[in-house]
C-alpha cells in the first residue's frame, strides 16, 4: 500500500516534471517568437523605422518671408513690416478650444472682438493651422504667458511681423492692404503653381498695389528643419535655409501732393488721378474718403467692417478706377478735335446760340438761360456752350463720337496696375444693343445723341479714363499707359528695375487740330470757365471745367441748386494738363456733388500745378472752400 | 533546524537565510536595468528614481518575509486569502473609485489599494490548495471547480475593466490547473471553452478595449487615437537596430513620443537605447529567472508548492511575453507592466513577494524528500 502510494508519487511526480518541461520548452519557443519579432524590428525593418523616427523628430517649418517694403518717389516709407508677439492656437490639438481660450482670458486679456476674429477665421479655414487669439503682446503678456505654457497643449507665442501703414488712411487706394489668406486665395495659388512659396504665410495682399504687386512684395519662403517633441513644440534648430525677403516696391506717387490733394478734398467725395503725360507715371491717385489699411492688417474686426461697408460714402470703393461719372463739358475738348479731324466743323464755322437746341419734339436747353450769342469752335471751349455740341453731335452721329472717342480709351480700362478697374460706359448703338434685353429699349434714339456731346446721357467713364485721355491730348496724341510702380528694387541680386513706359498708341491725329483744341483749352483758364481759378498762375495752363448731372432734369424744369438735396447736386469735374507748351503733368479731378466744375474741382487742380510745377503749397489750405460764387457760373 | 544559536555572525547568517541567492542575483540584475531606463525615460521628473529605489526597498522587504514563510502556512491561508480577495473584489465593484474609468482601487484608510493585484498570487495558491487537497484522484469534476474558482476574480477584474491584471490572473490559475495535470483531452477542451467563453467577453468589453483588439489588426487605421501607442513603440524599438541608440539618446523617449514611457511602455524606452543586444540581454535574464523557477517547481516538496511554484514561474514569463509583445506590436495594448523594470511599487512588491514564495519552496525542499 505505502509502496503503491510511493510509486503513484513517483508517477506523478514524472508526469508533473514532464509538464514542466513543457512549459519550460513553450517558454523557449514564445521568447524565440519575441526574438524573430524585435530581429524583424531592428534589422529588417530598420531603416524604414530610423526614418520614421527621423520624421517623428524633425519637422520642416516653412519660414515666411519678409514682405517688401512701399515708398513713394522720394523714399518716404508707405507701408512697412513690425515685429510682434502673437498667442496663437493650434485648433487640432485643443480638445475644447472654447475652455482653453476662457482659461488664457484669464492671463492674458482677450476682447470680444479677439473672440470674434478668432470664430470667423475657424470657420474660414478648414485645415489645421495657427490662428491668432491674440495679438500685439506686451512683454509682461508674454512672460505670463510663457510661465504657463505648460498648462495649454496646442496655445503658443509666435514672433510675427504686422503689416503696418504708417500714414494711415494717405494713399489707401493706392496701397490698398493684406489680409489673411482665404480659401479662396489658396485656390489661386494653388493655380498659380506658388502654393509652396506660401507655406508659413498667413497674408496676402487683398487690394491695390498690395495685392496687384503680391508676387514681388512676397519674396522666398525659407525652410527650418525643427526638432520637435510629441506636442509640436519646436524644441532646436538643427538647418535652415533662410527666407528672402520681398522686393520694395517704389511708387511714382509723390506722397506730398497725395496728401496736398487729400487734404484739399477735406470731407468731400471724389477723385483725382494726376499723370505725366509721358510717361504715363501716376503723380498722385486720390479717392476719397479712404479708409485706414491698418485696420485689416490682423483681420478687420466687425464693427469697423460694418462701419466702412455700410457708410453711404463708400470709403471703400476706389473712386478713381471704379467710380463712373459721365465727364460732363469736359468731353467737349474731345468733341472739338473730332468735328475738325472728321471735316464737320472748321476754327471759322460759327453758330448762333439762342440757349437751346431743337430736335424733334425736344427743346435741349443750354445751360445759359439765352445762349452765348454768336459762338465759333475757340469760344464754344472757352464759355463752354452746350448748344454748340448739341449741334454737333447731331452732325457727327453717335456712331462717329463713339469711333473717335474709343481712341482716347473712353469706356476702355487704362490698365493701370491696380485690381478692380471699371470699363464704363461709351455709348454706341452696339454697346445699348448688347446692355439692353428688349427690343424698344435696344434701338439706339437720334435724340440720345444730343446730350451724349456734352458728355451727359449714356457717357459713364472712371476718372483714371479721363485722366490718360487729357494726358494723351496733352502729349499730341502720344498714349502712355498709366503706371504706379516707379521701380522695383530686387531684394536678392540688388538690382533695381525699372518700369518702363508702354505706349498703348499713338493716334494718327494732325497736328494743328490738336494744337487748336490746346490753344483753346489755355483759352479756358486765361479768359474762360477755368480764368477766375487760375488768375496769377506763373506757368501757362489749359484746362476744362465740367458739371455732370447726377438728376435728369424735366423738359422745363430749372435746376436750382438751393432745393435738390446734397446727395443729387451736380458732380464738380476739371480736367487740366500745363505747362501748355510742354506739359509735365496732366489730371482730371472730380468732386462728388461739388457743383460746377470752377466752383471745387478746379481750384483743386490749380493747387495741384502750382504744387508740381512751382513746389508751391496753397496759402490757406485750412480755410474751409470758398464759397462765393464764380464768375463764369452760367458758363460751367 | 539546525540554527538555533544566536551569535553576530549567526544574524547576518540568520538574515539571509532563506534567500536564494540566484533569484535574487537575478531580479536585482533586471530591477537595475530598469532603474537605468527608468533614469532616462525620467529625464523631466528625477524624483521617478528615488521613488522607484524606495519601492525596490519595500518590496525587497516583503520577499524577506515571503521567503520565511514555509509552505506548510501558505496552505493554510490559500483559503481565507482567497476568499478575502473575492471580497475585496466584490467590494471594488460596489464601492471602488475610479481613476481612468475604471473601478480598480478601494480606500483603505488613507491610502488606496488595488484588490486585484492580491489576486495574481491568491489565485494560485486556492487552486494549488484545492487540487493539493484532492491530490489522490484528481478527476474532471475536480477541475470543473478549480475552472469556478479562476473564473470568479477574472470576470469581476475583467469587469472593472482591467483586461491587463485579469489575462495576468487568468494565466496564473490556468498554469496551476495544467500542473495539476489535467488530461490533454480536456485542455483542449478548455481551450475550446475558452474560446467560446471570449465572444460574450468582446461583449463585455468596454469600447476602448475593443478599439485596442481592433488597431493592433492595423494600427494605421487610427494614429492619432488608438494607434498612437503601438506606432510609437513600433518606431522606438525598429529605430533602436542592433546596438540601440544609447542611453539617454532615445528619441522617441526623449521627444516625449512614447507614452506610458515610464511604466507599461519602459521596453520601447530600453529597446530603443539598447537595441536588440539589450533585448537579447533581457530575454536571457527572463529565461533563467523563469528556467529557474520552473527547476525549483520541479524539485518541491509537496504537490502544493510544485503548482505554485510552477504557476509563479511562469506567471513572470506571462508579464515578460505580454508586455513585449504589446510593445513591439503583436500583441493588443492591455496594461501588463515589464517584470522588474516598470515603475510602480504594487506590482513590483507583487513580484518579489512571487520571488520569496519560490524562495521558501526551494528552502523546504529537503523537508519531505522522498
Amino acid at each position: 500500500m505505502r509502496l503503491a502510494q510511493l510509486r503513484d508519487h513517483e508517477r506523478e511526480l514524472y508526469y508533473f516534471q514532464l509538464r514542466i518541461g513543457f512549459a519550460g520548452a513553450a517558454v523557449l519557443v514564445a521568447f524565440a517568437l519575441l526574438f524573430a519579432r524585435f530581429f524583424y524590428l531592428q534589422v529588417v525593418q530598420h531603416g524604414a523605422y530610423v526614418s520614421k523616427a527621423e520624421d517623428n523628430r524633425i519637422s520642416v517649418v516653412p519660414v515666411a518671408p519678409n514682405r517688401g517694403l512701399i515708398l513713394d518717389r522720394n523714399g518716404v516709407v508707405l507701408a512697412r513690416n513690425y515685429s510682434a508677439y502673437t498667442l496663437e492656437v493650434f485648433p487640432a490639438k485643443v480638445r475644447n478650444l472654447e475652455r482653453t481660450v476662457a482659461e488664457v482670458a484669464q492671463l492674458i486679456e482677450v476682447q470680444p472682438k479677439d473672440r470674434s476674429r478668432l470664430r470667423k477665421l475657424l470657420a474660414e479655414t478648414r485645415n489645421a493651422e495657427s490662428l491668432p487669439i491674440r495679438t500685439r503682446l506686451s512683454d509682461e503678456e508674454v512672460a505670463r504667458f510663457a510661465a504657463n505654457r505648460y498648462r495649454f497643449p496646442g496655445v503658443d507665442i509666435k514672433a510675427r511681423l504686422f503689416r503696418q501703414y504708417p500714414l494711415g488712411e494717405s494713399a489707401s487706394h493706392v496701397l490698398g492692404h493684406i489680409g489673411r489668406i482665404s480659401t479662396r486665395d489658396r485656390e489661386k495659388l494653388e493655380e498659380l503653381g506658388v502654393e509652396a512659396n506660401y507655406r508659413g504665410t498667413d497674408f496676402i495682399g487683398k487690394a491695390g498695389i498690395e495685392a496687384s504687386y503680391q508676387h514681388e512684395l512676397h519674396g522666398m519662403a525659407g525652410v527650418e528643419q525643427v526638432e520637435i517633441d510629441a506636442g509640436g513644440r519646436g524644441l532646436r534648430t538643427l538647418a535652415r535655409t533662410p527666407a528672402q525677403p520681398g522686393n520694395n516696391i517704389t511708387l511714382t506717387l509723390d506722397i506730398r501732393l497725395q496728401q496736398l490733394v487729400e487734404r484739399l478734398f477735406g470731407e468731400r467725395r471724389g477723385a483725382l488721378v494726376a499723370l505725366e503725360p509721358r510717361s504715363g507715371a501716376v503723380l498722385a491717385f486720390v479717392s476719397r474718403p479712404g479708409f485706414d489699411p491698418n485696420l485689416f492688417v490682423d483681420g478687420i474686426d466687425p464693427a469697423n467692417w460694418e462701419a466702412l461697408n455700410n457708410s453711404p460714402d463708400r470709403p471703400l470703393n476706389n473712386r478713381a478706377i471704379a467710380g463712373l461719372y459721365p465727364p460732363g463739358s469736359t468731353f467737349k475738348p474731345y468733341m472739338a478735335l473730332a468735328a475738325l479731324e472728321l471735316g464737320k466743323r472748321t476754327p471759322r464755322s460759327v453758330i448762333h446760340d439762342p440757349g437751346y437746341f431743337v430736335f424733334g419734339e425736344r427743346r435741349f436747353r443750354d445751360s445759359k438761360p439765352g445762349g452765348h450769342g454768336t459762338v465759333d469752335l475757340y469760344k464754344s471751349i472757352v464759355v463752354s456752350s452746350d448748344t454748340f455740341y448739341y449741334q454737333l453731335a447731331n452732325d457727327l452721329g453717335i456712331n462717329a463720337i463713339a469711333g473717335f472717342m474709343q481712341h482716347f480709351g473712353f469706356g476702355a480700362r487704362t490698365g493701370i496696375d491696380l485690381e478692380g478697374e471699371a470699363t464704363g460706359v461709351l455709348p454706341s448703338p452696339e454697346w445699348k444693343m448688347a446692355r439692353f434685353r428688349r427690343p424698344e429699349q435696344q434701338k439706339w434714339y437720334a435724340g440720345e445723341t444730343i446730350s451724349i456731346g456734352i458728355g451727359q446721357g449714356y457717357n459713364a467713364y472712371t476718372p483714371a479714363q479721363m485722366a490718360l485721355a487729357v494726358a494723351t491730348l496733352a502729349n499730341l496724341g502720344a498714349m502712355y499707359r498709366p503706371h504706379l510702380v516707379s521701380h522695383i528694387d530686387d531684394q536678392r541680386s540688388g538690382a533695381r528695375r525699372a518700369i518702363e513706359p508702354v505706349l498703348v498708341r499713338q493716334l494718327p491725329l494732325r497736328t494743328e487740330n490738336l494744337e487748336f483744341v490746346r490753344r483753346a483749352m489755355a483759352g479756358v483758364n486765361r479768359e474762360g470757365t477755368g480764368a477766375r481759378v487760375f488768375a496769377g498762375a506763373q506757368y501757362t495752363s489749359a484746362g476744362k471745367t465740367g458739371t455732370a448731372q447726377v438728376i435728369g432734369l424735366k423738359q422745363n424744369e430749372k435746376y436750382d441748386e438751393r432745393r435738390v438735396s446734397e446727395r443729387l447736386r451736380d458732380h464738380s469735374l476739371f480736367i487740366a494738363f500745363a505747362p501748355v507748351e510742354n506739359p509735365r503733368i496732366a489730371l482730371a479731378v472730380l468732386v462728388e456733388n461739388g457743383g460746377f466744375g470752377a466752383r471745387t474741382a478746379a481750384p483743386i487742380a490749380r493747387a495741384v500745378l502750382d504744387y508740381y510745377l512751382l513746389g508751391r503749397l496753397p496759402a490757406a489750405l485750412d480755410k474751409p472752400p470758398s464759397s462765393e460764387e464764380p464768375e463764369n457760373e452760367e458758363g460751367d | 533546524m539546525e540554527l538555533t544559536r544566536v551569535s553576530l555572525r549567526g544574524i547576518a547568517a540568520r538574515l539571509g537565510d532563506g534567500v536564494d541567492g540566484t533569484l535574487l542575483t537575478l531580479a536585482l540584475l533586471l530591477a537595475a536595468l530598469g532603474l537605468l531606463t527608468l533614469f532616462s525615460a525620467s529625464y523631466d521628473q528625477p524624483g521617478r528614481v528615488t521613488g522607484q529605489l524606495a519601492n525596490l526597498a519595500v518590496a525587497l522587504g516583503a520577499m524577506w518575509v515571503a521567503a520565511r514563510i514555509p509552505p506548510q502556512a501558505l496552505l493554510r491561508f490559500a483559503p481565507p486569502v482567497y476568499v478575502f480577495g473575492v471580497l475585496l473584489l466584490l467590494g471594488v465593484a460596489l464601492f471602488g473609485d475610479v481613476v481612468n474609468g475604471a473601478r480598480r482601487w478601494l480606500h483603505i484608510g488613507v491610502t488606496r489599494f488595488q484588490p486585484s493585484e492580491m489576486m495574481k498570487l491568491a489565485l494560485p495558491l486556492m487552486l494549488a490548495w484545492y487540487f493539493h487537497r484532492n491530490e489522490a484522484g484528481l478527476r474532471t469534476r475536480d477541475f470543473a471547480v478549480g475552472v469556478l474558482l479562476l473564473a470568479l476574480p477574472v470576470v469581476l477584474i475583467a469587469r472593472q475593466p482591467d483586461l491587463g491584471t485579469a489575462v495576468l490572473v487568468a494565466a496564473a490559475g490556468f498554469y496551476v490547473i495544467f500542473f495539476a495535470g489535467v488530461g490533454w483531452k480536456l485542455l483542449v477542451g478548455l481551450g475550446v471553452l475558452g474560446l467560446i467563453g471570449l465572444a460574450p467577453l468582446w461583449g463585455l468589453l468596454h469600447d476602448y478595449q475593443r478599439k485596442r483588439i481592433l488597431t493592433l489588426l492595423d494600427p494605421t487605421q487610427d494614429p492619432l487615437g488608438a494607434g498612437y501607442h503601438i506606432i510609437q513603440s513600433t518606431i522606438a524599438v525598429g529605430s533602436g537596430g542592433i546596438t540601440g541608440k544609447g542611453w539617454l539618446h532615445g528619441t522617441q523617449t526623449h521627444l516625449e513620443f512614447i507614452p506610458e514611457r515610464h511604466t507599461d511602455f519602459i521596453f520601447a524606452v530600453f529597446s530603443e537605447e539598447f537595441g536588440l543586444l539589450g533585448n537579447c540581454l533581457l530575454l536571457v535574464l527572463y529565461a533563467l529567472l523563469i528556467g529557474r523557477g520552473l527547476m525549483i517547481a520541479a524539485n518541491a516538496a509537496s504537490f502544493f508548492s510544485r503548482l505554485l511554484a510552477g504557476s509563479i514561474a511562469l506567471m513572470f514569463f506571462t508579464y515578460v511575453f505580454v508586455n513585449m509583445g504589446m510593445v513591439s506590436g503583436i500583441l493588443p495594448v492591455v496594461g501588463v507592466p515589464l517584470p522588474f523594470v516598470s515603475y510602480g511599487g504594487t506590482a513590483l512588491a507583487t513580484l518579489f513577494v512571487g520571488l520569496g514564495i519560490l524562495m521558501s519552496i526551494h528552502r523546504h525542499r529537503k523537508l519531505v524528500q522522498t
